[in-house]
C-alpha cells in the first residue's frame, strides 16, 4: 500500500533533475547576483537592526526604567519576545530532527533553512533576557563558575536557571547539527569553486570531506544520534520555558497544562515562520522546483494539527479555571476575554484559532499567496498569545489595590523591531553565502524516488 | 602487493550497489567507495560493520549526567547550602532539568567530535577526492589490485558490464 501511494503522489522535487543539475541549481541560486527584491529586503532588515541596536544601547546605558514595566507588571515585552523567538526556533528542530526520525523525505528541501532559522531565532531570543538583566556584561553569573564569594553557587531550584542551561544547550546542539549537515555540501562547493579566498574558506570548513562511504556510514549514524538527542531536547526547552510561568503561583500561569500547550504553540508559530521564509525564499531565489506546492501543503497540515492542539489548550484553560472553583483563576480568564486587554485576546483567538481553520480546504493550502498571508497572521497571533498570557495574568492578580496597566514604550517597540531586523538580516545573508537546500540529502531523495518509480514500471 | 588500484566510475546508485555486491562475491578487496550522498544499503553491500559511535554517545551522555547531578548536589547541599523557601538541601527533582540538558550537550558534542576523530576530519585537511565529481554526481569504487589473482582486464570488463562510465588504474600513493 505504501508503495502504491508513493508512485501516485507527485514527486517531491519537480523537473526530473539529474544529480549534477541539483548541484548547479542550488549553487546558482547562491552565486547569482542578488536581485532587487533581495536588496530591498536586506536594506529594510538592516535598518531595523541598526535601530534596534541603538535602542538596546540606550537601554543598557540608561537602565530598564526605559521600559514600560511597573511594580505589578514586572514582566511584559521582553519576556514575550523571548518566548516568541524561542518558539519560532522550535519548528526548525521539528523539521530537522523529529521529521528525520519519522522518515519524512519532504523535509530535505527545507531542513537547512529551517535549522538556520532556529539558530537566528535563538540568537534573537537570547538578546531579551540579557538586556533585562540590566547589566548584560554580568550575564555569566547565571552559570556556575568558581568565584571568590565563597564560592557561592547558583540556585539550581529556579526555572530561570534551568532556562539558561536549556537555551544554551539548545543553541549549541542546533549549531552542531546544522554544521554537520553542511559539511558534505561545503565540500561540493569547494570542489566547484575557483582557487582563491572563497575556495580556501570552504576548504577549511569542509574539514577535508572526500565522500568516502566509510565516513558517510559513520556520519549517518551520528546524524541519527543527534536527531534522537535533539527531539527530547526541543520538547524539554519549551517545557522549561513554560515552567518560568507555571512554577509561579500567579493565576493563569500556575497550570500543569503549560508544557504541552507551550510546545504545541511553539511548533505552530515556528511552522508559520518557516512557511513565511520558504515562500519568500522560493520566489526570491528561484527554487520553485525544490520547495514545491506539495511542501507548502504538508507544512500547512502540520500547522493545522498544532493549531488544533493550541485551540484545545485555550479551551481547557477556561474549563479548568471554571472547574477549579478558584475565584482568582476564574477572574483572570474572564478578565483576559473581556478586560482591558480583550483586544489582544481576541486578536490571538482570531489569528490562532479561527483563521487557521481555512487550512482544512485544499484550495487554500495550495494557494501560495493565501498561505503566505495566513502564515503572517499566525505569527501575529502567536506573539499576542504570549503577550496575553504574560500581561493579563500579571496586571490584575490577587489584590485589586495592586492592579495596574501596562503599555510598551517606544524603546521596547524599537527593540522588538530590531530583533526582527537581526533575524532577517542573518537569514538573507545566509541565503547568499551557504547552500540553502541540503544538496546531498536532496540527491538521496531524488535517487530514491527514481528507483521507486523504476521498480513499479 | 602491487601497490596499484583500479577505480571504477559510475553514474547511478543502482550500478554502484550491484557492482559492489558483485566484486565482494568475487572476493576482490574494496578499499573504499566515494559517493555524493549516503547511498541507502551500500553499507550492507560493502559488508561494513555498524559504527560503534553510539557507544561514545551513551558513555559521554552518562558521564555528563552523573557529573552534573553530583555537582548540583555538592553545590547546593554540601559546599554552601542556601535555604531557598525552606526546600530540602538535596532537592533532587529540581535538579533533573539541568541534568538532562547537560547530558544532551555532552552526548551530542562528544559524538560529533568522535566522528571527526575516527574519520580524520579536521580544518585544513587536504581533501583527497579520488576523482573530481564524487561530491557532485559521480560514484567511485576503488579496488586494490592485490595479487596475481587480480586480472585487470577481467575486472575492467566486469566494471564496464555494470555500467562503469570510466575505469582508471593508478598507483596507490595518489590515493588517501
Amino acid at each position: 500500500m505504501a508503495e502504491v501511494q508513493a508512485v501516485s503522489r507527485p514527486p517531491l522535487i519537480l523537473g526530473d533533475k539529474s544529480l549534477s543539475q541539483i548541484t548547479s541549481d542550488i549553487c546558482a541560486a547562491m552565486l547569482r547576483r542578488p536581485n532587487a527584491l533581495w536588496w530591498i529586503g536586506f536594506l529594510i532588515a538592516f535598518s531595523l537592526l541598526v535601530m534596534g541596536a541603538a535602542a538596546v544601547t540606550y537601554q543598557v546605558a540608561t537602565g530598564i526604567g526605559t521600559w514600560g514595566l511597573n511594580n505589578t507588571v514586572g514582566w511584559a515585552f521582553g519576556i514575550t519576545n523571548f518566548v516568541f523567538w524561542i518558539g519560532i526556533g522550535h519548528a526548525g528542530t521539528l523539521i530537522s530532527a523529529i521529521l528525520f526520525l519519522f522518515r519524512q523525505r519532504w523535509r530535505t528541501s527545507v531542513n537547512r533553512s529551517a535549522e538556520a532559522m532556529t539558530l537566528f531565532a535563538v540568537m534573537c531570543a537570547g538578546v531579551f533576557p540579557l538586556i533585562h538583566m540590566g547589566r548584560p556584561w554580568l550575564g555569566y553569573w547565571i552559570f556556575p563558575y568558581p568565584n571568590f564569594r565563597g564560592p557561592l553557587w547558583m540556585n539550581y531550584r529556579s526555572p530561570l536557571a534551568w532556562d539558561a542551561f536549556a537555551i544554551s544547550t539548545y543553541f549549541l546542539i542546533s549549531l552542531t547539527f546544522w554544521y554537520l549537515g553542511l559539511i558534505p555540501d561545503l565540500a561540493t562547493i569547494r570542489d566547484r569553486a575557483h582557487p582563491g579566498l572563497r575556495r580556501r574558506l570552504f576548504e577549511f570548513f569542509s574539514l577535508g570531506w572526500d565522500g568516502s562511504f566509510r565516513t558517510w556510514q559513520r556520519y549517518e549514524t551520528v546524524y541519527m544520534l543527534l536527531a534522537g538527542l535533539a527531539t527530547p531536547l526541543v520538547v524539554s526547552v519549551h517545557t522549561i520555558v513554560s515552567w518560568d510561568f507555571a512554577a509561579a503561583v500567579i493565576p493563569g500561569w500556575h497550570a500543569t497544562i503549560f508544557p504541552p500547550y507551550f510546545v504545541a504553540g511553539a511548533i505552530f508559530s515556528g511552522m508559520a515562520m518557516v512557511l513565511t521564509l520558504m515562500i519568500v525564499a522560493r520566489t526570491v531565489m528561484n527554487l520553485q522546483n525544490y520547495i514545491t506546492v506539495r511542501h507548502v501543503e504538508v507544512m500547512c497540515k502540520l500547522i493545522l494539527l498544532n493549531g488544533s492542539i493550541v485551540a484545545l489548550a485555550y479551551g481547557t484553560e477556561f474549563f479548568m479555571a471554571h472547574y477549579s472553583g478558584n475565584p482568582y483563576e476564574q477572574f483572570v480568564f474572564l478578565n483576559r476575554a473581556f478586560g482591558p486587554f480583550a483586544w489582544a485576546y481576541w486578536t490571538m483567538i482570531s489569528c490562532n484559532v479561527l483563521i487557521p481553520q481555512l487550512l482544512w480546504f485544499r484550495r487554500v493550502r495550495t494557494s501560495i499567496a493565501v498561505v503566505f498571508v495566513l502564515s503572517l497572521l499566525i505569527n501575529v497571533g502567536m506573539w499576542f498569545e504570549r503577550f496575553v498570557i504574560i500581561v493579563t495574568s500579571l496586571h490584575r492578580d490577587f489584590l485589586p489595590s495592586n492592579w495596574a496597566s501596562y503599555r510598551p514604550t517606544s524603546i521596547e517597540v524599537a527593540t522588538l523591531l530590531g530583533s526582527f531586523g537581526l533575524f532577517f538580516t542573518c537569514f538573507l545573508i545566509f541565503c547568499r553565502i551557504l547552500p540553502m537546500i541540503a544538496m546531498a540529502e536532496v540527491k538521496g531523495v531524488v535517487a530514491h524516488e527514481r528507483a521507486e518509480r523504476r521498480h513499479h514500471k | 602487493m602491487s601497490g596499484r588500484v583500479m577505480v571504477g566510475i559510475f553514474q547511478d546508485e543502482d550500478d554502484i550497489l550491484s557492482i559492489t555486491r558483485e566484486v565482494r562475491k568475487e572476493g576482490y578487496t574494496i578499499l573504499d567507495i566515494y559517493t555524493p550522498y549516503a547511498v541507502h544499503g551500500l553499507d550492507k553491500a560493502m559488508g561494513l560493520q555498524p559504527s560503534r559511535l553510539p557507544w561514545v554517545c551513551f558513555a559521554l551522555g552518562l558521564v555528563g549526567a552523573v557529573a552534573k547531578l553530583w555537582f548540583e548536589y555538592w553545590a547546593t547541599a554540601a559546599d554552601w547550602p542556601v535555604n531557598v523557601g525552606g526546600k530540602p538541601w538535596n532537592s533532587l527533582p529540581a535538579f533533573v532539568p539541568v541534568t538532562f540538558e547537560v547530558m544532551v550537550l555532552f552526548a551530542g558534542i562528544s559524538t560529533v567530535i568522535a566522528l571527526f576523530v575516527v574519520s580524520r576530519l579536521y580544518p585544513g585537511r587536504r581533501a583527497a577526492t579520488v576523482i573530481p565529481g564524487v561530491t557532485n554526481d559521480r560514484f567511485a569504487l576503488v579496488l586494490e589490485e592485490t595479487d596475481a589473482a587480480f586480472e585487470p582486464v577481467q575486472v575492467r570488463r566486469l566494471l564496464e558490464r555494470h555500467g562503469a562510465v570510466e575505469v582508471i588504474e593508478r598507483a596507490e600513493e595518489s590515493l588517501p
